[in-house]
């Protein structure tokens, strides 16, 4: 993100002229301010106390009146026992908990062969054999009881998302007021760091596994409803008509008309929902959810970090079995059965399944483990990743210790001192001149807006360190991805496999990476930014390597056939046609950096992290959610000046 | 439905049966909540664990142990099993303030917080565990960029541990490093501990991490009253906070003020129960060297010690 100003190409025998006179006229004035710093008033150094809006405060008040005057606590209340009498029947089912329907716990053994055959049944063996495998895993290594504790509350939080995404979509497509007071809600809720979310939870719900199951449902019911939209706006007109023209009510058309037609859309949302239920696992556990994620942090605590890779894999195993089974449910068609088909033939799979059952409630009659394999019989991997760990803390440290000390004394403190002394007036007109130089009046506008909320929020400084570790991280992010990408993309077969290891990283609870930078680096800005480079490279390599083979093969036969070289055919084709796309995945890489760099308070951190760990400690909502709005505008800052860019150049390269 | 609460009756029904006499007791559960450290973990299952041995249902809930103090309050979980005076005090007095948590004594275990070494930096640097033979040897424990000053590795700054403070009123030349969180301490030392590094960190006692890796505490000018608001009082003139932390801090026992007449029994028992630092030593080596996980430990403990928790039973 170089801010060099946008100058036109020098006109024959003249001097070049600024092509966004007002852009550079910003720049300029950012530049003046910085090197004037010593001469300016305080007030332009450093947002002055009179212009800091107790923002904390009204929220806190809004809350109270909201909460405790206007009686929504009974509403809050009956919508925390319906999600704790549905937990209560899937812990039930699922984990063996006392309440629910009072049912005994489903043996390990019938949940392994009903994931192999509905896989199996979806789509084909491989799919059958993930589903089974996974549950197997969990069984054979001691993790059946948390791992079914996190399911029981992915059951109801999933479908609760689902269900509220759509009825919020839906409301959304029909009334245009609605959608546009949803929109911009959804995109401060989809960039607020999570941890913001826990907040308001805990005080209108208090703590346990269903206020866990609740953040769960904010975080996740966002994308179902912008693919509800977006579905349903997509049906064609002719469809509609036809059944229009069939005599169809309202609500058939609805039914048997839009929903379908809109189905692989909504399929997509649904993925997309059990994708996020995943990724609060861990953090849904600060405010008691139990299961995996809370195991996860107390192996961490205990500095049991074998165990606790243990826990990652199993979190992306169940990760990576839900994607692959809603997608195969997504392109699934219908079958259509010919006509006098006995129904054991149409039902055949649903009947060896029943067999099975039966088959395995005759078994662990027979032996306690088809029921539950003992957790100290259990198999475990940890003897092989503590040598790992002890290797890196030991073997590796000379040449990461000689890494830290040049980064931290050469680059990164005085970088952090550059951006903590720079006047708050530079950096507005910085980014307003970015803003004016990428999208015009608007954007320059918009970015200065999220600006000024941070100036007027009064934690400025803690904003500017959370941006310097950002941007650090987001570059070495980029250094380090872009060419992995780019290498990787060579051929499809790496590129899949890259693809995969990237699906892995992503789902991998980020908590894991903090315990191992600490070894590495010791707790340090160094270390903090390279948990945040673990995390925030992978949109980057994938967005680089998708970016790369989605150019059309048409344009790169031409080059070949013109006698390029491929070095000539990477530089001049691939890489300008790729680079909308990159973009995109330059975009997500500040978003998941932002969200990792608050994670990293738990490295120690003196950003806007550390004071969120501290609101959450102290049930403090409003600078919680202020705190929480300063990350999110920046990163919608980002990503508006992202989108802007790339759609600008979209269309410059006819790509749509 | 009707299946629905008929089965809940039912269970209702055995939960009374097996209350037995305690029939004027409520049948819902008491809710312990549990925090990320194995000791607490451990001692809420023993004393869940007890709970149920005397016909009550037991939840445990996992919670922030700051947070927890408002969760008492409101009665949305039912206790507390360690109030630390050091980390927790001020959060459970705020809460004492405000009403709707009762203090239900001490444990006979004290709690200590302070600055300390694993056992080889002895040899590091000679002298330890007094502070002044600690600050003599300030450049071995240097980082480069705090070099030549030593590195303290404090807890979160939201501990308020005022080591930056104690550090100017005694003159050290050491320059406080805040972790982010438990594990980040623990991850450093151990790393530390594998190269035989210097390090100087905060810890405290009871903790499992004396069962891993032993070492000993820095001595301090010994705590007095008035070191933290008075200037004039301690070995610098000037300044408050010349003292180390006090060395037998408080261990409470905390409940929701409706638990006495929701559960008596259980709030009569919960007085007398109590532990010293060698059974949560005991607690905590079962997880953390033993690696049983909590529920475990505490059925293990329960195992071993029914003569030292029976009694409190009746």
């Amino acid at each position: 993100m170089t801010a060099a100003p946008d100058t036109a190409p020098a006109r024959p025998g003249g001097l070049p002229l600024p092509a966004r006179p007002i852009a550079f006229a910003l720049f300029c004035l950012a530049l003046t301010l910085i090197v004037t710093a010593a001469a300016l008033p305080a007030a332009a150094m450093r947002p002055p106390d009179w212009m800091v809006l107790p923002m904390a405060d009204w929220i806190n008040v809004t809350f109270a009146f909201v909460h405790e005057d206007l009686g929504l606590t009974v509403l809050t209340r009956a919508f925390a026992d319906l999600v704790a009498g549905l937990l209560d029947i899937t812990d039930n089912l699922l984990a063996g908990g006392r309440g629910g329907l009072g049912l005994p716990q489903i043996p390990w053994a019938a949940m392994a062969i009903s994931g192999f055959m509905l896989g199996y049944g979806l789509k084909d063996w491989k799919l059958g054999a993930l589903a089974g495998g996974t549950f197997t895993w969990l069984a054979v290594f001691g993790q059946w009881q948390w791992g079914m504790e996190t399911l029981a509350l992915i059951a109801v939080a999933a479908p609760l998302s689902v269900v509220l995404g759509f009825l919020l979509g839906w409301a959304a497509w029909r009334r245009p007021w609605v959608e546009a007071m949803l929109m911009p809600l959804l995109n401060i809720a989809q960039s607020l760091p999570h941890f913001a979310y826990l907040i308001p939870v805990v005080v209108f719900f208090g703590v346990g596994d269903h206020a866990g199951a609740i953040a769960t449902v904010i975080f996740a019911t966002p994308p179902m409803i912008r693919l509800t939209v977006l579905g349903l706006r997509r049906v064609a007109p002719e469809v509609v008509e036809s059944g229009k023209m069939s005599g169809a009510t309202r609500w058939q058309l609805m039914r048997y008309v839009r929903v379908p037609t809109a189905r692989a859309e909504m399929l997509v949302g649904v993925n997309q929902v059990i994708m996020q239920c995943l990724a609060m696992v861990v953090i849904a556990s600060f405010i008691g959810a139990p299961g995996l994620g809370y195991k996860l942090l107390q192996y961490l605590q205990g500095l049991k970090i074998g165990k606790a890779v243990e826990i990652g894999i199993s979190v992306v195993l169940i990760a990576v079995m839900l994607d692959r089974l809603s997608r195969a449910w997504a392109e699934l068609q219908p079958v259509h059965h010919e006509r006098g088909t006995p129904w054991w033939k149409r039902n055949r799979l649903l009947l060896v399944w029943l067999g099975l059952m039966a088959a395995v409630a005759a078994a662990s009659g027979l032996h306690d483990w088809v029921a539950e394999i003992p957790r100290r019989k259990a198999a475990s991997t940890a003897f092989l990743w503590d040598p790992i760990v002890d290797w890196l803390a030991v073997e590796a440290y000379p040449y990461t210790n000689a890494l830290r000390g040049w980064l931290l004394i050469h680059i990164l403190i005085p970088l952090r001192d550059a951006y903590l002394a720079a006047p708050w007036t530079a950096v507005l007109a910085l980014v307003a001149g970015i803003g004016w130089n990428v999208g015009g009046a608007r954007s320059a506008a918009v970015c200065a807006g999220f600006v000024l909320f941070v100036a007027v929020s009064g934690w400025w400084d803690r904003a500017m360190i959370t941006a310097y570790m950002v941007s650090v991280a987001v570059a070495l992010a980029v250094a380090i991805g872009l060419p992995l990408g780019i290498w990787m993309a060579r051929s499809e077969r790496s590129a899949r496999r890259m693809l995969l290891i990237c699906d892995t990283f992503q789902t991998f609870p980020s908590f894991i990476y903090l315990i191992p930078v600490i070894m590495l680096f010791g707790v340090n800005d160094v270390a903090a930014i390279g948990a945040v480079v673990i995390y925030g490279a992978v949109p980057v390599i994938r967005y680089t390597i998708e970016g790369l083979l989605g150019v059309p093969p048409a344009l790169k036969e031409a080059v070949d056939m013109s006698g390029g070289t491929r070095r000539q055919r990477l530089w001049s084709l691939e890489l300008p046609m790729a680079l909308p796309h990159m973009m995109v995945g330059l975009n997500q890489t500040v978003m998941f950096s932002l969200f990792m760099v608050i994670i990293a308070a738990f490295i120690g951190t003196q950003d806007l992290g550390q004071e969120m760990m501290r609101a959450l400690s102290s049930n403090d909502v409003g600078k919680g959610l202020v705190l929480g709005l300063c990350v999110a505008f920046i990163g919608l800052m980002v990503d508006h000046l992202a989108n802007t860019w790339a759609a600008k150049r979209r269309r410059a390269l006819g790509l749509g | 439905m009707t299946m629905l609460k008929r089965t809940v009756l039912g269970l209702t029904a055995a939960a009374l049966a097996g209350a037995g006499a305690l029939a004027v007791e409520s049948d819902d559960p008491i809710i312990i909540p549990t925090h990320n450290w194995s000791s607490q973990i451990v001692m809420s299952h023993v004393v869940g664990g007890i709970f149920e041995e005397m016909g009550y249902t037991v939840d445990y809930v996992s919670t922030d142990s700051q947070a927890v103090y408002e969760a008492v309050r409101l009665g949305d979980v039912t206790l507390e099993m360690e109030v630390w005076e050091g980390a927790f005090g001020v959060a459970f007095e705020e809460a004492l303030a405000k009403g709707g948590i009762v203090d239900v004594g001490d444990h006979p275990a004290v709690t200590r917080e302070e600055w300390w070494y694993p056992a080889y930096v002895a040899e590091i640097c000679p002298g330890l565990p007094d502070w002044q033979a600690l600050n003599a040897c300030a450049e071995k424990f240097a980082a480069p960029e705090t070099a030549p000053k030593g590195r303290f590795l404090g807890g979160p700054v939201d501990w308020l541990k005022h080591d930056a403070e104690r550090i100017e009123a005694l003159g050290m030349d050491f320059v406080v490093v805040n972790a982010g969180s438990a594990a980040a301490l623990w991850a450093e030392l151990s790393a530390a501990e594998k190269r035989q590094q210097p390090i100087v960190l905060f810890n405290w006692t009871p903790n499992f991490i004396e069962a891993l890796y032993p070492g000993a505490f820095v001595e301090f000018p010994a705590y007095f009253e008035g070191c933290k608001d008075d200037p004039s009082k301690g070995p610098n003139p000037d300044m408050t906070y010349d003292c180390g932390n006090p060395a037998d801090g408080y261990l409470k026992k905390a409940a929701w003020d409706g638990m006495e007449a929701k559960w008596p029994g259980a709030f009569a028992a919960l007085k007398k129960i109590e532990f010293t630092n060698a059974q949560i030593a005991e607690m905590a080596k079962l997880v953390d060297v033993d690696e049983l996980e909590p529920d475990e430990a505490a059925e293990a403990w329960m195992e071993e010690n029914e003569a030292v928790w029976r009694p409190w039973t009746e």
